[in-house]
């Protein structure tokens, strides 16, 4: 493991035991987290990045969840052999996470100061006067006005942007390494989402916190991100820097997750092109790529095996057998495609 | 606050005029009346009686005259028991149901909650099982078959504590434990499904992801949230055990209020069965307030005031 890489995940087998049979939702995920950077996990729904997150967090509910195999190294010490009581002083201190939907995430009987101080005199031992001294700084900090009467409020006295900067703040509170964002913008209107993702990249130069920002938004991507990786049914398909997803795309989901995006600067007789079909069963996950079947690519080859990752620069990498030396050259059907059609 | 407060005692009152009202009336409806079983009475002496007591009177003048008593706090003289006013009777068997029914009530809540934790907590297991079968035996089975099986073992056979009468604490165990039966099975059950759902809830994993304890995110973060429904049950269920059991009651040969209101109405003792049940009703009226004004301080988002807050 290199020095600057806080988090490194190897090979992560996650699955869960429901009625029908196990459901492998991550299959063989590799990623970093350098020092101080941000790494966008983007996919669709189902795809495995809010359970590689959890994964992460030790939040997966054992049963029925499992982790299978594979690696989560932070700081090199694996924590996948933590016991429960370690993983309680990782949880918070080191590693913290925001959930997506601030109306349910936090404690409705418990004030908003509350919640922040328990954090606080759990990992940094302060006491109550200190902690809350603390937590009014932590609410002013996420640009809260009137922290000191706003402590001693309930959850439903906040408005949902407010209630996510509360997350934020409960969050960084302990000045965590790793923040975890879970979808952190997506039950947020629209000009609410720009001030989070603000105070998040603001807050994270201050502290100097690295981020992992699970998202299907690639408008915050590309807003927010310095490098990403794409999940499809539980593999990592694409990863690069967000100049190399934006630009130079390898892979075809990454060039259908583009076009499915809506744009302003194409004609308006222009539609949106949605991926056709679904995405493959996880209870029996397909032998090859798993994203042959919806693949207007797709060879032979790829229904029966599945490719290997192959480096196309320093971090930039996909698993497609498009990149084989022996399959026939193919170009992006889509004009956004850096220097394309226009 | 205090205004609301004032608006709730004036809706407590309304209430229990209707019940006096509607009680006054079912009561007069009921067949026969309080001479029916005094037999071959002269009608002389039956007609002063009748005078003595205002039931000469149409039954409309009866029910001012009965209002402007009570105004005065007279619930008005027995029938039954000559010369006893009834305020005196319900003093007489109170003590003892309410010191029943509190121990009943405590102890059943306080097990309640235990048993509910445990079953929501090891979900699935032999223990969530047990309490099942506990909650089951304490709704279905009923407090008296509960009674006499205690007074009869506990009491006879083993001879730990005695099996009846009234004195003692010790004296007030065995029927106080026969009550709780039910309190611990409603109170395990509505525990158990809350704590639950509030389990799977958002904001569980948020404490769980701030690296709390197991322990501390289910006592600081889920029970609070668990406790309303458990809150509602009891406000009813208190006033039904402060207010006596007759057939607990009657097996332990308990001198309290259940026995005197069935043994009323038995005998068409207007003024007692009038008594009891404004008592039972302004019990009941007071106890919904107590936990309107609980449910306010358990979950903030019930809080209650005039205007805004």
């Amino acid at each position: 493991m290199s020095e600057e890489n806080l988090l490194e995940v190897r090979d992560l087998h996650v699955s869960f035991h429901t009625y029908n049979g196990e459901v492998q939702s991550v299959r063989g995920v590799d990623f970093q987290v350098k020092k101080g950077e941000t790494l966008a996990i983007v996919g669709e729904s189902g795809c495995g990045k809010s359970v590689t997150s959890q994964s992460i967090m030790g939040l997966i509910p054992q049963p029925p969840g499992k982790i299978r195999s594979g690696e989560i190294l932070f700081e090199g010490r694996d924590l996948t052999r933590f016991s429960e009581k370690q993983m309680e002083k990782v949880r918070g201190k080191e590693i913290a996470m925001i959930f997506q939907d601030p109306m349910t995430s936090l404690n409705p009987t418990m004030t908003v100061g509350r919640q922040i101080t328990e954090g606080l005199e759990k990992h940094q031992r302060l006491g109550k006067a200190e902690a809350r001294q603390k937590a009014v700084e932590m609410l002013r900090l996420v640009g809260i006005p009137s922290p000191e009467s706003r402590m001693n409020q309930y959850p439903h006295h906040f408005s949902g942007g407010m209630r996510q900067r509360a997350m934020i703040a409960i969050a960084l509170a302990c000045a965590p390494k790793l923040l975890i964002a879970d979808e952190p913008t997506t039950a947020l209107d629209v000009t609410i989402q720009a001030q989070i993702l603000n105070r998040m990249n603001d807050l994270k130069k201050q502290l100097d916190t690295s981020i992992i920002l699970i998202t299907h938004d690639l408008g915050v991507v590309a807003e927010t991100a310095d490098r990403v990786a794409v999940m499809y049914a539980g593999k990592v398909v694409e990863t690069g820097t967000v100049e190399e997803i934006f630009n130079r795309p390898r892979h075809p989901y990454t060039w259908g997750l583009m076009g499915s995006v809506p744009r302003l600067d194409l004609s308006s007789r222009e539609t949106l092109r949605p991926i056709p079909g679904t995405p493959p069963d996880l209870l029996q996950p397909p032998q090859g790529c798993p994203f042959a079947g919806r693949c207007q690519y797709a060879m032979k080859i790829c229904k029966t095996q599945m490719p290997e990752t192959t480096e196309i620069s320093g971090f930039h990498r996909t698993a497609c057998w498009l990149e084989h030396p022996m399959s026939p050259a193919v170009t992006p059907p889509n004009e956004w495609v850096g220097g394309g059609s226009q | 606050m205090g205004r609301y407060i004032i608006q709730r005692l004036i809706y407590m009152l309304i209430t229990i005029w209707v019940i006096i009202t509607v009680t006054f009336f079912l009561m007069h409806n009921l067949p026969g009346s309080p001479l029916k079983n005094e037999h071959k009475i002269p009608p002389e002496i039956k007609e002063a009686i009748l005078k003595q007591y205002g039931l000469d009177q149409p039954v409309p003048v009866q029910y001012l005259q009965y209002l402007g008593n009570l105004m005065t706090g007279d619930l008005g003289a027995s029938f039954q028991y000559n010369g006893r006013s009834v305020t005196s009777l319900i003093m007489e068997g109170f003590p003892a149901s309410l010191q029943l029914g509190i121990q009943a009530i405590v102890f059943g809540t306080l097990f309640g909650l235990f048993l509910g934790c445990i079953a929501a907590l090891k979900q699935g297991t032999w223990m969530d099982n047990a309490t099942t079968v506990i909650a089951v035996l304490g709704i279905s089975v009923p407090s008296f078959v509960m009674a006499a099986l205690l007074s009869y073992f506990v009491g006879v056979k083993w001879g730990i504590l005695p099996p009846g009468l009234w004195g003692s604490f010790a004296h007030s165990i065995l029927p106080s434990l026969a009550l709780s039966f039910l309190v611990i099975a409603t109170i395990s059950r509505y525990i158990r499904t809350e704590l639950l759902e509030v389990l799977g809830q958002d904001y569980m994993k948020t404490a769980k992801a701030k690296g709390l304890s197991r322990s501390t995110t289910v006592t600081r973060h889920a029970l609070r949230n668990a406790l309303i429904p458990a809150v509602t049950v009891l406000g009813p269920l208190t006033v039904q055990l402060i207010t006596g059991s007759l057939v607990v009651e009657k097996i332990f040969s308990v001198p309290g209020m259940g026995w005197m209101f069935v043994n009323s109405i038995k005998v068409n003792d207007y003024t007692a069965i009038m008594g009891v049940t404004i008592f039972y009703g302004a019990l009941i009226v007071l106890s919904m307030f107590i936990v309107d004004l609980l449910y306010g301080m358990i979950d903030p988002r019930i809080r209650l005031a005039d205007g805004k807050e």
